[in-house]
């Protein structure tokens, strides 16, 4: 038995991976098929599931109702696509803002002096070592209409004497972009920091040497090169920013509601853990299609990941 | 050209801080003059100072004391684009985003040439290097004497007055670094442009410069032509790192022209030999004699430079046989060229047997210590 393991490399194989594979299966492979089963279930008037084979979830989710007002009955109210869409959309801003923000921020730290790189990347890590939900909670301090920024502002105003109201921040959705972005920074920094580091000196010192100045140098050596890092770095935050609901329930309130909002009341609040399935499967098939089609154009960032 | 010389170095001094806060001279008053259209060498062994200097003249270093000079015209803080030297990185530093073309067309695109400047320059440059019609490929998809190539035609598609290279055939293999070393001197011949070249091996450096800077410790200990260096090294120190040497510690007796008498006190004998540099009577030297340049024979030769030896090792290496001998108690080595074709093993030496050694004048060189 021993002997034959050890003649079959694929037998290995399947034995080194199979703790994972027992992990996957039981964590992920599972409770996704019973989604999928209880997303074409039905809510029972007590807040059971039914079991039965029922599209009612995903006719609703698309936007069409037969409870309406005036008495029609059948409607179309696209409030779930808008919320998918709001979704799609702060993704994508607060993904491009991060990556606007991380890289010169990657850059500042690649180019460093070896010594003080630790230093500064200790500090990039420094504000995950807080729990997430408080961090959030400190931007509410900041953001609230008592808040820092408008008692630092008011006081700037009162100086130089300009009458000034406290500004609606909070519950907008500028205060959630400014969270995820918070949030998410670090995710964006340390993978372009890794590619951006691992372009050797004498590639800057080559780009000199045949004529470029530093802008061209950043355009055609420094980007292209640093490319697998901000695709990591894209991957790591769009997709749990499609999904996260803390953010926007601290900072967005009952204004900015996202899709993982949407979910997690349908399981908590509404008691509708079978609409609730339907929207989480919506909302992974969604990110899948977002993935597959920039991880096509663009890759996984391998290169990074890998070497 | 305005100027003699391409490249001057004039007193420079680069000063690193080491990690541990001191400082030190990586390259230390260095002064050289490098002609119009000459193979130059800087040899050295690692961390003489060689890639420093070489960084110096393209501009990616400034020199802390002394300046640079760049056909006649002092560089200063000048950037590397900004003078008129390319160089070849000895890491080849490609860009592996782009193709073979594209790393070739970067430099002239940095110029503003036109697309069909550009595809004619390269084209040509390319085709000096004999990589035609690998422009598609990448520079992960060629062979490491194939990158060197396009290191090279990526520099000399600028046209440079002057080309810098840092130990380019060091990641080679034997068989390609020694191809590789007939091919460049041609193209340098070719082309007519200067060349300098930084290795540290000797051998490279014998064969392809015109004239070599021997280096150590940051300071140029000679510099002059392959025969030159190897015939009158200018001190112990070129003598011992260029090609082998048998040497004996002595104090000059007397001077007369460039021959000077030394006392041996190892053999209790009185040497004549030719001073390469500069010695006086009183000084103590070290005498250098080459292995290739000592006679053996079975009898006395002429009476008054042939020595007694007994043989201690003898090894055939086929084209030579290196026999080592005991010379009035000195090891001594001496290389024999198998001329005559033979089996016969007297013919190549046996340990114990009794040999002597005749020394010539003209190939005992009497050598400053430093
Ligand atoms: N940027 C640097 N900072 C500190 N020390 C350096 C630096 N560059 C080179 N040195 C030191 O200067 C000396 C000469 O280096 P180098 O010119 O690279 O030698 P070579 O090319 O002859 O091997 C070495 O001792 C090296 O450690
Ligand atoms: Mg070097």
């Amino acid at each position: 038995m021993l002997k034959r393991l050890r003649e079959n490399k694929s037998a290995q194989g399947t034995l080194l991976i199979s703790p994972t594979l027992i992990v996957m299966i039981g964590l992920l492979i599972i409770p996704l098929i019973l989604t999928l089963i209880v997303s074409f279930g039905q809510r029972s008037p007590d807040g059971n599931v039914i079991y039965s084979f029922s599209l009612d979830n995903y006719i609703r989710l698309a936007g069409f109702s037969t409870d309406c007002t005036g008495g029609a009955s059948f409607c179309f109210n696209p409030l779930y696509a808008q919320i998918l869409w709001r979704s799609l959309a702060l993704a994508f801003n607060t993904t491009v803002l991060v990556i606007a923000l991380a890289y010169p921020l990657a850059y500042f730290i690649a180019r460093a002096h070896p010594k003080r790189r630790t230093t500064f990347l200790f500090l990039v890590l420094i504000p995950l070592w807080t729990n997430f939900v408080i961090r959030v909670y400190a931007w509410m301090m900041l953001l609230r209409k008592e808040g820092v920024i408008n008692i630092i502002l008011g006081w700037i105003m009162g100086l130089l004497r300009i009458p000034f109201t406290p500004l609606e921040m909070l519950y907008t959705p500028g205060a959630v972009l400014v969270g995820m972005v918070y949030e998410f920074l670090p995710f964006m920094i340390l993978p372009i920091y890794t590619s951006l580091e691992k372009i050797d000196n004498s590639l800057y010192e080559a780009a000199a040497d045949l004529g470029a100045n530093s802008i061209r140098t950043l355009l055609r050596v420094t980007l292209p090169l640093s490319m697998p890092g901000v695709v990591a770095g894209t991957i790591l935050v769009f997709i749990p920013v499609m999904g996260t609901f803390i953010v926007s329930d601290i900072l967005g309130g009952r204004q900015v509601i996202l899709v993982g909002n949407l979910i997690q009341r349908q399981f908590l609040d509404a008691r509708d853990p079978t609409f609730g399935s339907a929207a989480s499967l919506i909302l992974m098939v969604l990110t899948l299609i977002v993935t597959y089609f920039y991880t096509r154009k663009f890759g996984f960032g391998e290169e990074i990941v890998v070497a | 050209m305005a100027s003699e010389f391409a490249v001057e170095l004039r007193d420079v001094v680069k000063k690193f801080i080491t990690p541990e806060g001191s400082e030190m001279a990586a390259v230390d008053h260095v002064t050289m003059q490098i002609r119009n259209g000459e193979f130059f060498s800087m040899l050295g062994s690692s961390g003489c100072g060689k890639t420093t200097s070489l960084r110096m003249i393209a501009g990616f270093e400034w020199p802390t004391e002394g300046d640079v000079y760049i056909e006649g015209k002092p560089m200063g803080h000048l950037p590397p684009f900004q003078r008129n030297v390319n160089t070849v990185f000895q890491s080849y530093a490609l860009f592996q985003h782009m193709t073979v073309f594209q790393n070739v067309a970067f430099g002239l695109e940095m110029e503003g040439a036109s697309k069909d400047e550009i595809a004619r320059r390269v084209g040509r440059s390319l085709e000096m290097v004999q990589l035609t019609g690998m422009d598609r490929r990448r520079p992960r998809q060629l062979s490491g004497g194939q990158q060197q190539r396009v290191a090279l035609a990526r520099a000399l598609v600028k046209t440079p007055d002057v080309l810098l290279l840092d130990e380019p055939l060091g990641a080679l293999d034997l068989k390609l670094r020694k191809e590789m070393q007939l091919e460049l001197k041609a193209l340098q011949q070719q082309l007519g442009i200067t060349f300098i070249y930084v290795t540290h091996d000797q051998e490279e450096a014998l064969t392809m410069s015109d004239r070599i800077a021997v280096m150590s410790k940051g300071k140029i200990m000679q510099m002059g032509t392959s025969v030159e260096v190897y015939e009158r090294p200018a001190n112990r120190f070129v003598a011992e790192f260029i090609g082998e040497s048998n040497f004996l510690e002595g104090k000059v007796k007397s001077v007369k022209g460039d021959q000077a008498v030394v006392d041996v006190p190892a053999w209790g004998e009185e040497l004549i030999g030719i001073a390469t540099g500069k010695v006086k009577a009183g000084d103590d030297v070290s005498v250098s004699i080459r292995p290739e340049k000592v006679r053996l024979t079975d009898k006395q030769g002429i009476k008054e430079n042939s020595l007694e030896a007994v043989v201690t090792t003898s090894t055939y290496i086929g084209s030579d046989t290196h026999v080592y001998l005991d010379v009035r108690g000195q090891r001594f080595k001496v290389w024999e060229q198998n001329r005559i074709s033979t089996l016969d093993p007297r013919a190549y030496y046996a340990n114990g047997q009794k040999v002597w050694v005749t020394l010539l004048s003209e190939n005992t060189l009497i050598l400053p210590k430093a």
